[in-house]
């Protein structure tokens, strides 16, 4: 039935499809466990019974979130092999180490310390479960540098040498193959967005509960806390997107002039296509709306200078342009909307009107998920951007794949959509119906022990889910 | 150097897929058994028994396929296409199993179904396993260092039989946790299922031990000559006097003892595939100098696990102990 598709492509569709639906966990998780650290953190030093409400609160969010990452993640490590077995013999000897390494420091360290962290609190004192809560919190943070090392390394191969079995391996320190040149800019950049996604869904959570009752003090809380983040972060991500850029510009030239649209060189500078319908197969943009020499201005910081084009490179090298263009539009368009929220959080509070103006909140609520959408369209630009290569100039995606059999890859693919679906829709719905409840002001005073998170006896889950619906 | 530190990797990741079947081996098992477990206090307890670990558990998955990759990319690479359908299956399952842990007690109205997800994730991912073991020692197609076979190659008796068995090994894993942890009417239940797992158990090893010698004439030779016999016969030996106590410390009702001999049941599997597959990493056709990743890698790795895997060997064991104890009828909360 599946026998006359082309297995590449369907492999290309599993990898796609599972390390998207994988990323929206961690870039959540990352972000969470930070916050559920500074939190404890306050709770433990002021006393004040709202943090303790608002960390319980979010760890049973946590808890949803966590599991699902891990399961996902899990099926990502094994599918390097089933698809892509070519790819692991040669790059196996580069990115298999690191990987290693993100076992080792990052993965036991959050698994270790989460069943304390979720379950733990009646074991152990305040301080020791504070303690794991921080060591799941630097674990997020330890994965994320590896696999960032990882996939920067597939963008910007530096430090190897190709040995007679045509494998990629180190050629002297390791130094050079984590720390290439575009690493320091996608963890910048990865993190922040991590954080921000986090932000906006605790501000959009805290604002739902706000157009109910203004006078919350966990919402009140939670979104002041998020609003910050908003004001303070976003303006920082846009930096931080926009070296990234200049950096990708000097390193893979190709996948800027994708995302910027830009076919033809422009000797005298570069306009900003802002709209347009990209088409490789002509080579142009059709009905492009653009500002002249903006687009040096912004890649070069000169409105004049000269721009080279994608036909300056072998046809065969070019990205597919138009995901590449407008994934881009959309990753950097809710970037500066989220910037405005930002901007407008901060009126609202030097008015004093920050819990009191429901068309911020209600903002806010429809900005709840625009960090996953703003993640997942960066990561799309990144990655299809490097087409047609795995190794960025050195191993093309067609030449990566396993000798694989299009029927077992389709009927992989259905599963996996199938499954995924299923399982991760479900989690998806019980982590609105927990956002859904009010985080209640349990706890006025200094308390002694804060409820964890899963695993409550049936009856008070029973209990407690009624209560929420 | 003298040291080969292929050797020391293929210790090391043979280290960390015992410690993975071991681990998630008693909380798989426990996901097979689910349905023997009366609903309400007797699953709750299983559940609350493994949910501060699981996840740990499952870690030394990735540590074993991530390390595979890393220390002998070949061989990763000539396994998994050659498993492909049994590697997404039980992906699949660890993923249902895996969300059931939390969504089990978020929607109480819909418990049974993902006690059912639970249940049948955790067997699909076992009975995935133990057929991978068997594809594995049954040989698989290789040509110009890459899998040239079908992606059915794997499915034979042999194969399902050692599917078979890591299903029943892991229920006796599970059986003998529940031993352990719970106390009562659960324990009970556990002490029943854990004496016909047991028998199964051995059952199980002695059909697969038996057939894996005529697999192969090599297999034949590692076991059977002399002098090897002499060193061979001890794991027969060895499972024997496990066998003897475990249902000796069955009847007796110790309460961590069957446990402990569940493992030690294991352990000597493990070493008897050592000594069936070993020096291959892909039997009959790649061994573990031919698939090892060069020596910059090895030493690079080497480093950071010979200080690291004691580390996270410490820390896992503090949360265990943290959980010790049984988990009674309220939870341990």
């Amino acid at each position: 039935m599946f026998d006359n598709l082309d297995p590449v492509i369907l492999a290309r569709a599993q990898f796609a499809f599972t390390v998207s639906f994988h990323f929206i966990f961690p870039s959540f998780s990352i972000g969470l466990a930070s916050y559920l650290m500074v939190l404890e953190a306050l709770w433990l030093k002021t006393g004040q019974g709202v943090y303790a409400n608002l960390f319980r609160y979010w760890l049973k969010i946590f808890a949803v979130v966590f599991g699902m990452g891990v399961v996902s993640g899990v099926v990502l490590s094994y599918q390097f092999g089933t698809n892509w077995s070519v790819f692991s013999t040669k790059a196996g000897p580069i990115i298999g180490p690191l990987m290693a390494y993100e076992v080792m420091t990052a993965f036991f360290l959050e698994a270790g310390f989460l069943g304390v962290m979720l379950f733990g609190i009646n074991k152990v004192g305040k301080g020791l479960h504070f303690f794991a809560t921080c060591m799941v919190a630097l674990g997020t943070l330890i994965s994320a540098t590896w696999i960032i090392a990882v996939n920067s390394w597939m963008q910007t191969p530096a430090g190897f040498v190709v040995n007679a079995k045509g494998q990629f391996v180190a050629a002297g320190s390791w130094l050079p193959i984590i720390f290439t040149a575009s690493f320091p800019y996608r963890l910048v950049h990865t993190v922040i967005a991590a954080y921000l996604t986090t932000a906006f869904v605790v501000g959009g959570v805290g604002a739902w509960h706000l157009l109910r009752d203004r006078s919350n003090p966990g919402a009140r809380k939670m979104f002041s806390m998020a609003m910050w983040m908003a004001a303070i972060v976003t303006p920082i991500q846009i930096l931080a997107g926009d070296a990234h850029g200049l950096n990708t510009l000097e390193h893979q030239p190709a996948k800027v002039l994708a995302m910027e649209g830009h076919y033809e060189p422009s000797p005298n500078g570069a306009s900003l296509i802002l709209f347009g319908l990209p088409s490789n197969k002509d080579a142009a943009v059709r009905y492009k709306i653009e500002v002249p020499y903006l687009g040096s201005l912004i890649l070069k910081h000169d409105p004049t200078a000269p721009l080279p084009g994608l036909s300056d490179f072998p046809r065969d090298q070019w990205p597919p342009v138009p995901i590449v263009f407008w994934s881009f539009r959309i990753m950097v368009g809710l970037g500066f909307a989220m910037l405005g929220l930002g901007l407008w959080s901060l009126l609202a509070r030097f008015r004093g009107k920050l819990y009191d103006w429901p068309w911020l909140h209600r903002a806010s609520v429809a900005f709840g998920p625009a960090g996953f959408v703003a993640v997942i369209a960066g990561w799309v630009t990144t990655e299809v951007g490097r087409q047609p290569f795995t190794i960025y100039g050195l191993l093309r995606t067609a030449e990566s794949s396993s000798p694989l059999a299009a029927p077992a890859v389709a009927v992989s693919l259905i599963a996996f959509v199938v499954v995924y679906f299923a399982a991760f829709g479900a989690g998806t719905y019980y982590l609105l119906r927990l956002m859904a409840k009010p985080p209640e002001a349990r706890e006025k005073e200094p308390p002694k022990v804060p409820q964890r998170a899963a695993g409550i006896t049936p009856a008070a889950a029973g209990a407690q889910l009624t209560a929420g619906e | 150097m003298s040291i080969d530190l292929t050797i020391v990797w293929a210790a090391i990741i043979g280290f960390a897929v015992m410690a993975y079947v071991v681990m998630d081996g008693f909380d798989l098992g426990i996901g097979i058994l689910f349905p023997t477990l009366a609903v309400g206090e007797e699953r709750d307890q299983a559940m609350n028994s493994i949910a501060p670990v699981w996840d740990g558990n499952e870690t030394w998955l990735v540590m074993g396929g991530g390390g595979l990759l890393a220390a002998f990319p070949l061989a990763y690479a000539i396994i998994l296409p050659a498993t492909y359908p049994l590697m997404i299956a039980m992906l699949l399952g660890l993923v249902f199993r895996g969300v059931a842990f939390e969504f089990r007690w978020r929607d109480s109205r819909h418990r049974a179904l993902w006690d059912v997800a639970f249940w049948l994730g955790s067997l699909v991912a076992a009975f995935a396993q133990g057929v991978t073991l068997g594809a594995i020692l049954q040989g698989i197609h290789v040509e110009n260092d890459a899998y040239a076979g079908g992606w059915l190659d794997w499915l034979s008796p042999f194969s399902v039989l050692t599917g078979i068995s890591v299903v029943v090994g892991y229920g006796l894993l599970g059986a003998t946790w529940l031993i352990w942890k719970t106390e009562g009417t659960s324990q009970r239940h556990a002490r029943r299922a854990a004496f016909w797992l047991g028998a199964g158990t051995l059952a199980a090893l002695g059909a697969v031990s038996a057939a894996t010698p005529f697999l192969d004439y090599d297999y034949w030779r590692r076991w059977f000559t002399m002098p090897n016999v002499l060193a061979t016969a001890q794991v027969p030996l060895l499972v024997v006097i496990c066998a003897v106590t475990f249902f000796w410390s069955l009847k007796q009702g110790r309460e961590r003892l069957p446990f402990l001999m569940s493992l030690a049941l294991f352990l000597l599997s493990f070493i008897g595939l050592g000594i069936s597959i070993y020096p291959y990493a892909v039997p009959r056709a790649i061994t573990i100098w031919d698939a090892a990743a060069p020596p910059q890698s090895q030493s690079f790795m080497l480093v950071g696990a010979l200080i690291i895997i004691p580390l996270i060997l410490a820390y896992t064991a503090w949360a265990y102990w943290v959980f010790r104890g049984k988990v009674g009828t309220a939870g341990y909360h």
